[in-house]
């Protein structure tokens, strides 16, 4: 056991390192830092901006081999590299890391518990009004694309708004700055913040795992286990939550790592349209402004994010199916 | 075997060579028994009609503009009202969701035949071919697409929209190429599969003749469902301004602009945000009924993805 373990962290860590070099490679390839000091004016003698891009780590002119060196030497000693403005990318991503963490625990949890509660109760009362309506709904939800979701929500919270004559929900940024009142009101303001994204992220999430989830729940509910449960005395509460739920998240942790991979993109364009701080805005920002490091290093904590999200479904698996763990 | 055993068994084969012209008839058949297959395939019907030939209904092209007309609500002159450009929104919209129905379509070919032959070879071939296609294969799963997709945004400018299909099929196949893998697995050691190899059929061949038509099921429907997902993942991409290049239009650069002045000038943002939502959901209508009518063994209805 201890010998596969190794085995698979090594792979993991072998399929890091070559995509994040893959992705640097890419980055420093294709993006071009050099158009940022273009057009200037007064326009910046070409030594200088030579001097600054070298600097940097950045200068097309050196071969690509030797600045992916470079990067490399400084990965390993823990140094991402510095961004085009010159600030050190590790200490702006750490702060952003937070941001989009809080984003998507939030999203994440309420988003798979909301799905697994609605699909287990459309697949107990097959064909019942709940089931009809909520595969009817996740179907609509399904065929609206994060972007489409975000600025729907944000159209509707204007028109709330307007309709109340109070700010309700607020659509840009975490938090109102300059905010004066008691920790009462940061909180108030948070929340009112927080809603919209919240919504725009996991909606999508809870129409995926209800579909998921119900048509799990719906093959194990006609199994002999669930029969013998409730012939043994178990009350038909107990032997649905107890065992046939038990058994029909199996699958569900399964496709969580799959989902999380799209989970990290929806981040993307929700915090971008919202105006969150986050690693999601950043890596919108740093391909438009030809930041390589900052691409690099996103790229490696993404793939480094969803390799954790595997290893966490291989846990989960475990837990929930003994036969993992025995075998 | 006796003679009468011989005859009955070329009477077996004559008629499992004739049942497959009539599958697809009975798959269809399936497929328009139900509402929702039917509803989807009737949508998506309209959706194309109106995509290429509805532009040939107005006057307007998807690069005229009206100098007269800036953000006019809709009109008899202009059906669907104008951008700030001046451009007729009804056109540009045709002309975004032609782009946003090709693209889907071509990625989702690509990505499914990619998935098909790269899932099938590690499944057949094992060893060193099996353990390196399925590194390459969590490769891209953990590279991110949409980091990917956005970097390499400049090579798709100036009309070379086909790269842009190409990469973006390259991230389509891997869950699918992972199913097939599997199943090809299991299928190697099936007695038709050991006999094409006995009598010496080659490998690629037994793979295309005997091992992938066996799936074709699966990715039928796997193609249909991924048509939805290039077509999302191109709107994301255009909305942020890496996919299709200006001056093409697309669908998701539409929806970025309309979103800034649907509040005044809801007409900006409905039309095309309404009509991608309609193709996505028609496509995925009629992958769903697709996999009920293709696999009558299983009787839920509607599927996750």
């Amino acid at each position: 056991m201890a010998g596969f373990l190794a085995r698979r962290l090594l792979n993991y860590l072998a399929l890091i390192v070559v995509a994040t070099s893959l992705a640097y490679m890419l980055a420093a390839s294709a993006l071009d830092p050099r158009s940022n000091y273009e057009g200037r004016n007064p326009p910046i003698p070409p030594a200088v901006v030579d001097a600054r891009l070298s600097d940097l780590n950045l200068n097309d002119r050196v071969p690509l081999l030797e600045r992916y060196l470079t990067w490399g030497g400084g990965v390993v000693r823990g140094d991402l590299g510095r961004s085009v403005t010159g600030g050190s990318v590790g200490e702006d991503l750490g702060r952003r890391v937070g941001v989009t963490l809080r984003l998507i625990t939030i999203g994440l949890v309420l988003g798979s518990v909301t799905g697994v509660a609605i699909g287990a109760c459309a697949a107990v009362r097959q064909y019942g009004a709940f089931d009809r309506l909520s595969t009817g709904l996740s179907f609509g939800v399904l065929a609206i694309p994060t972007v489409v979701l975000a600025n729907i929500l944000i159209i509707a919270a204007v028109r709330f708004n307007e309709a109340v004559g109070a700010q309700v929900f607020l659509v840009s940024g975490e938090a109102t700055p300059g905010l004066q009142g008691g920790p009462a009101a940061a909180l108030l303001d948070r929340a009112q913040h927080l809603v919209l994204p919240t919504l725009s992220l996991s909606l999508s999430l809870v129409a995926i795992y209800s579909r998921y989830q119900r048509n799990m729940m719906l093959d194990v509910l006609g199994a002999d286990f669930v029969r013998t449960a409730m012939a043994k005395g178990l009350s038909r509460r107990a032997a649905l939550t107890r065992h046939a739920l038990r058994t029909a998240l199996v699958p569900a942790v399964t496709y969580f790592a799959f989902t999380f991979g799209t989970l990290l993109v929806g981040t993307t364009f929700t915090e971008k349209i919202f105006g969150w701080h986050g690693m999601g805005e950043q890596l919108v920002d740093s391909i438009s402004t030809n930041d390589v490091n900052t691409v690099a290093a996103i790229s490696c904590l993404a793939a480094l994010a969803v390799l954790l999200a595997a290893l966490a479904s291989d846990v989960l698996h475990a837990v929930l199916d003994p036969r993992v763990r025995a075998g | 075997m006796t003679v009468a055993d011989e005859e009955l068994a070329e009477q077996r084969a004559r008629d499992t060579v004739r049942a497959p012209a009539t599958r697809p008839r009975r798959v269809a058949g399936r497929l328009l028994a139900k509402g929702r297959g039917r509803a989807g395939c009737a949508l998506l019907t309209l959706i194309f009609l109106l995509a290429f030939a509805g532009p040939y209904l107005t006057r307007w092209g998807y690069t005229d503009k009206d100098f007269t007309a800036f953000l006019a609500p809709p009109s008899a002159d202009h059906w669907w009202g104008t951008l700030q450009t001046g451009a007729d929104v009804y056109a540009v919209t045709l002309r975004g969701m032609q782009r946003s129905l090709i693209v889907g379509l071509l990625a989702a070919v690509v990505g499914t035949a990619l998935a098909a032959v790269v899932g099938a070879f590690a499944g057949y071939f094992g060893g060193w071919t099996d353990r390196s296609l399925t590194w390459l294969t969590d490769l891209l799963l953990v590279l991110p697409a949409f980091l990917i997709l956005a970097i390499m945004s400049p090579l798709f400018a100036g009309g070379q929209w086909p790269v842009f299909v190409l990469v973006l099929a390259l991230f389509l196949w891997m869950v699918t190429s992972k199913i097939v893998r599997n199943m090809t697995v299991s299928l190697r050691e099936r007695e038709f599969i050991q006999a094409a190899r006995f009598m010496g059929v080659p490998p690629t061949r037994i793979i295309f003749r005997h091992v992938l038509p066996n799936m074709s099921s699966l990715l039928v429907v796997d193609a249909t469902l991924n048509v939805s997902a290039a077509i999302l993942t191109e709107t994301s991409l255009s909305y942020f301004g890496f996919g299709i290049q200006p001056p093409d239009v697309s669908l998701g650069g539409l929806i970025a602009d309309g979103a800034r002045t649907a509040v005044y000038a809801p007409w900006t943002f409905w039309f095309c945000a309404g009509l991608l939502i309609l193709t996505v959901l028609a496509v995925n209508l009629v992958g769903d009924a697709l996999r009920d009518a293709l696999d009558p063994a299983s009787h839920r209805d509607g599927g996750a993805r």
